[in-house]
């Protein structure tokens, strides 16, 4: 991992980095991922990721529940923490000139 | 009474028998946390709010409808969002945040209403601190200051429950919630001198739990002994059909087996662990462990030998890769879980910028802590097109090796037996400077969470400076019931778990 890289991936990640952040950053992530390159050696062809526990436990039923609408209106609760609303709506900086 | 010293079984009995009401007990607590701001174990605390709660809790006891749980106070950590507290995982990005509901756990646990008619009726005493977003292993991130050890206050209390753990060693709660990602109950429960469990993935409901890594995040009680635990643990876990990953037969009284012999029909009281086979992972007790912690485990493993068990050696050939995998694993579902903090809809917003996505970028970056930054960084690499099969993918076929390994140990044993941490309690500030280094901290821990397993941690000992030392019993996929059983066994012929700390008045 170079410096740009750490500066492509906080782009990505919407983050903003200064060259000075960005610099301090680069040997932890570095050491992260030496950390991370152990893996490599380990033989797992033929294995099918396991992204999510359960799915380890094949014959446990996942419960699905009805599609029904169960949500009353919560409109005014739900925007009490909006940092810029108007009119119900939440605010946002114009994107459509 | 010395309330913060009881364990809420024989709390329950007091409240039952009318030798306390519930706001008593409440208004004690709130003393001692007023009293014990030092610890920095809470966040938010609204004592006529916890009073409100009391007195309805009494209505209830007076009415005759009252459940096991009913009156009793108890902390929640700040990952949990909350009616009338404000919930913000102890991070910048949702200071005052102030939900407009509550978690399942929260309500599971809370004063029954139309909404929740079946809520335990406990009584909520505030918020307590935590690492932010729950990453860390120390308390250190949190954007509200570390947690202080109550053993010691010049120590870590552990993460990312700390303040949860923090609350019941000083006595500020009787019981607290907590949640382990990669070991964040039972790391500071064995930090503080606690008792904590993290059961299997899907026993508890996530709705509402602020989310660090969905496929590795699990919520459970830190308490003072294994039956407070198991009361605690029955109550909070439920099928919830809001939460996709909870499963359908959740609920069961995880305290049934607790004064039962291990194998049905034994008679000899002095070995009611007869026929209980307990593995030791010899990874567990490779190099990096400290000497102290060893030998209070291994001290504890003789301890259940005594009460009948027997003790066989296991292999889990992957622990050391655990760490890797993880540090894959949680950062890639933290990059995606925490896109949602945008600073549109809740959350912090800068004051100046530019155009939406500036706006994006700087709410982020001032919102967010540097270990935050930093797993956000690491999950959008994983993610990237170009590295995705490297590493996130190999992460997860590896996980799937973790999880078979286990299988295969379970073959021979009932449960898994060995250290939680590699060491004690360490200094603040010691180790926030290399965050790799601290990685390391979580080894014996992340492999239950990558598997899904139930894990608890029992307190077993004290090194020299008097910090305690926690032994972590594992079990196969919902046998929590029995992890219980083994833990309270142990604690009806120990006293580690009633030690009190010399700085806890």
């Amino acid at each position: 991992m170079k410096l740009d890289d750490v500066q492509r991936i906080a782009h990505l990640s919407s983050l903003e980095l200064s060259q000075a952040e960005a610099e301090a950053v680069l040997p932890q992530l570095q050491a992260v991922f030496a950390l991370v390159e152990e893996m490599q050696a380990v033989d797992t062809s033929g294995l099918a990721p396991l992204a999510h526990p359960i799915l380890f436990l094949r014959d446990l039923a996942q419960p699905l529940r009805n599609d029904a609408v169960t949500e009353t209106d919560h409109r005014a609760e739900n925007m009490q923490s909006a940092p810029a609303m108007q009119d119900g709506y939440f605010l946002v900086p114009r994107v459509i000139e | 009474m010395s309330w913060h010293q009881t364990p809420i079984a024989l709390m329950a009995k007091a409240l039952a028998a009318k030798e306390v009401s519930s706001t008593e007990l409440t208004k004690y607590f709130l003393d001692r946390i007023e009293a014990g701001k030092h610890w920095n174990a809470y966040l938010d605390v609204s004592a006529h709010l916890s009073l409100e709660q009391a007195s309805k809790a009494d209505q209830i006891i007076s009415s005759g409808k009252a459940g096991k749980l009913t009156g009793i106070p108890v902390a929640h950590k700040d990952v949990f969002v909350t009616r009338g507290w404000k919930s913000t995982a102890a991070s910048k990005m949702l200071e005052g945040y102030l939900s407009p509901f509550d978690a399942t756990v929260v309500s599971n646990l809370g004063i029954p209403d139309e909404l929740n008619p079946n809520g335990a009726g406990m009584v909520c005493l505030g918020k307590t601190n935590m690492d932010e977003f729950a990453m860390g292993s120390s308390n250190e991130n949190s954007a509200y200051g570390p947690v202080l050890n109550p053993w010691n206050s010049e120590y870590v209390a552990g993460g990312s429950s700390g303040g949860s753990a923090a609350a019941v060693a000083a006595g500020l709660a009787p019981i607290a919630t907590g949640t382990d990602t990669g070991g964040s109950i039972r790391q500071p429960a064995a930090f503080c001198g606690l008792t904590g469990i993290k059961p299997s993935y899907g026993r508890v409901s996530r709705y509402g739990m602020i989310a660090y890594a969905s496929s590795l995040d699990q919520a459970g009680p830190m308490g003072k002994t294994a039956e407070d635990c198991a009361l605690l643990l029955t109550a909070m876990s439920s099928h919830d059909s809001r939460d996709s990953t909870s499963l359908a037969d959740s609920g069961e009284d995880y305290g049934r087996y607790l004064t039962q012999s291990w194998k049905e029909g034994s008679s000899n009281p002095a070995k009611p662990l007869e026929g209980l086979r307990v593995g030791l992972p010899k990874e567990f007790f490779a190099d990096g462990l400290a000497p102290e912690v060893a030998n209070a485990v291994n001290a504890a493993a003789k301890a259940l030998q005594d009460l009948g068990a027997k003790l066989l050696e296991v292999s889990l050939p992957k622990t050391k890769l655990s760490i890797p995998v993880y540090y894959v694993l949680a950062p890639a579902e933290a990059s995606s879980n925490l896109s949602r903090f945008d600073g549109v809809r809740y959350g912090h917003r800068a004051n100046e910028y530019r155009d939406l996505s500036d706006m994006y970028k700087k709410s982020r970056t001032e919102g967010f802590g540097a270990e935050v930054k930093r797993r956000i960084l690491v999950g959008t690499y994983v993610l990237c097109h170009g590295y995705y099969d490297a590493y996130y993918l190999q992460a997860q076929k590896i996980r799937r090796i973790i999880a078979a390994d286990f299988q295969a140990a379970f073959e021979k044993c009932d449960v898994i037996l060995g250290p939680v941490a590699p060491d004690v309690a360490w200094r603040l500030g010691e180790k926030s400077k290399d965050p790799v280094q601290m990685y390391l901290e979580d080894i014996y821990t992340l492999s239950t969470n990558l598997a899904g397993l139930p894990a608890m941690s029992v307190p077993c000992g004290f090194n020299t400076s008097n910090l305690p030392i926690g032994m972590q019993l594992i079990g196969n996929y919902f046998s929590e019931a029995r992890l219980l059983q083994v833990a309270h066994q142990y604690q009806q012929n120990s006293d580690w778990h009633l030690r009190q700390a010399s700085e806890v008045a």
